[in-house]
């Protein structure tokens, strides 16, 4: 089949269909790919754009009736919502990082010093190769899988190549991840340390991105988990919304503060609790969603703050590299999300990106990346220009580790006194 | 002026399978022109009702995108690529 995972140009405008050559309930209860647009359906297949408007396809499901008693007797991973997500019965069964079912710790210290009466973080720090993108890269796995791609790929900002370049080891498959040249070293070596074929391209994420885009048009064979499979890899940051009102026991939070670089994780929470309220799973309630942003690189919040519905792309320059995307593809469904449920976008300089990956550091043990300092410094904000309500309970949403960004706070933090090893000189040292 | 058009693979129907197409124009709308009278309907896909670009697709002339340059204004100098690339979300 000379055309396997390119985009299929024939729109099968029928439901229920699938492509030829795949097996029964590759997508799980997936019944098509539809235009989050303007609701055009194409088979389930490698296809991303919908050929009448260009608008995302998102996976649409014909959902079976599922019952918490199901999900929590699952794995202690993403899989125990597998019924949702478009992934066969038997993916348990095929090797994946089995990400997932992060802590959510409740944040007294935090909150307490924010003022919020209850605040958790959902700390997706700890999943395998240290940030959410182990999620969605495990629902990409499947579909690269299912559609028999040779090569498993991404363009990045980081740590999507981190969970790429991992999962597609344990998958026996061969990957290529393309990244920005001036990435952090760590996660350079992040990537490089499970795949021979990491490739920094002199440019920004989104030269990186455009480049991935025209090689997924070219070449044959190749799953890039975020242009062709990208209906099935989005569905995996739904797990984390999951997850967050699973261990509320099964109730939605007030609040939900959530990073955004392409704006497609916080599109998926949101499209997670919609499908828990519509599958009885947890009640209908209010929840506002507000998105976080640093100033070097904030397109959806500017546009947020002007009132409009355009997205002026920028050219990134901040230290929060793993939400460097200047044309974030998902920002205007980030604006309707964040104000239709009362939430907002807000953004932060550098320095209070720092300042917040010490914060969350200091007041709960949980050491955070860029990404997430830019999460707990707006939160911070939002609470400060009473854009939140801290009486109501709010979720953070930590997705990366710290670890991998050390040099942010490195010139921040050290040693309080260096000293010789006696007594006396701690003594003198006057630490305490 | 000539200039090379990549075609996105949503978009080859109209070009007969082609990946790639030559093209005349002296700014993108004028190129975008050109390519409809070739393929007619094409450019009804790439811009929207009003004339404007649509909101999910990615223009470039050369490596920059032309919402950073003139839009639709944006001269095309011979021999110039010009990209259209849907846009794509997660990083
Ligand atoms: C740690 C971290 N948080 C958040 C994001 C933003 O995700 P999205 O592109 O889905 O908005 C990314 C990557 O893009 C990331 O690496
Ligand atoms: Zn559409």
């Amino acid at each position: 089949m000379s055309t396997v995972l390119h985009e299929t140009t024939t729109a099968a405008a029928s439901t229920g269909s699938t492509r030829k050559g795949l097996r029964e309930g590759a997508f799980g209860h997936a019944r098509a790919l539809a235009c989050r647009e303007c609701g055009h359906e194409v088979e389930l297949g490698p296809s991303y754009a919908c050929p009448e408007c260009f608008g995302p396809l998102e996976v649409a499901y014909d959902f079976p009736n599922v019952t918490r008693e199901e999900i929590a007797a699952g794995p202690a991973n993403i899989w125990r919502y597998k019924a949702l997500l478009p992934v066969p019965s038997d993916i348990e069964q095929s090797p994946n990082t089995e990400p997932g079912f992060t802590r959510l710790l409740q944040a007294h210290n935090l909150g307490r010093e924010l003022g919020i009466d209850t605040l958790w973080v959902k700390d997706d720090s700890t999943n395998p190769t240290n940030s959410f993108k182990d999620r969605v890269v495990a629902c990409a796995l499947s579909a690269a899988r299912e559609l028999d791609a040779k090569v498993f790929a991404c363009p990045s900002t980081g740590n999507l190549a981190n969970a790429v370049a991992a999962a597609g080891a344990r998958a026996g498959m061969k990957t290529v991840v393309f990244i920005p040249s001036n990435l952090e070293k760590p996660k350079q070596v992040n990537s490089a340390v499970y795949t021979d074929h990491l490739v920094a391209v002199d440019g920004n994420y989104d030269d990186v991105n455009k480049l991935a885009s025209e090689i997924a048009g070219e070449e044959e064979g190749w799953a890039f988990v975020n242009v062709n499979v990208r209906p099935f890899y989005a569905e995996g940051s739904k797990t984390l919304g999951y997850e967050i009102a699973e261990q509320l026991g099964w109730r939605l939070p007030d609040q939900v503060v959530i990073p955004v670089a392409s704006g497609s994780q916080l599109t998926k929470v949101d499209k997670a609790f919609r499908e828990l309220v519509a599958l009885g799973l947890v009640e209908d309630k209010p929840y506002k969603v507000f998105g976080a942003q640093a100033t070097g690189c904030s397109p959806v919040s500017v546009a947020y703050k002007a009132g409009t519905d355009a997205i002026r792309p920028v050219k990134p320059d901040t230290i929060a590299k793993s939400l460097a995307i200047g044309n974030p593809a998902d920002g205007i469904y980030v604006l309707d999300i964040c104000r239709r449920s009362g939430g907002a976008v807000e953004d932060i300089t550098d320095d209070e990106v720092r300042d917040g990956i010490l914060l969350l550091a200091r007041t709960e043990g949980i050491f955070t990346e860029t990404a997430g300092g830019t999460t707990v410094g707006v939160l911070k904000k939002l609470v400060e220009t009473g854009q939140l309500d801290p009486t109501l309970e709010t979720v953070v949403i930590n997705t990366g580790m710290g670890l991998k960004t050390l040099d942010a706070v490195a010139d921040r933090v050290g040693p309080a006194a260096t000293i010789a090893p006696s007594y006396d000189a701690f003594v003198a040292s006057g630490v305490l | 002026m000539a200039v090379s058009v990549r075609i996105p693979t949503i978009l080859r129907t109209y070009t007969g399978g082609e990946s790639e197409v030559s093209a005349e124009g002296d700014t993108l709308a004028a190129v975008l022109d050109d390519l409809d009278a070739h393929y007619a309907g094409i450019k009804g896909r790439i811009l929207d009702e009003a004339g404007a670009l649509r909101r999910f697709v990615n223009v470039y002339v050369g490596n920059d995108d032309v919402r950073f340059l003139e839009d639709l204004q944006t001269p095309t100098p011979d021999g110039v690529q010009v990209s259209v690339i849907p846009a794509v979300a997660g990083g």
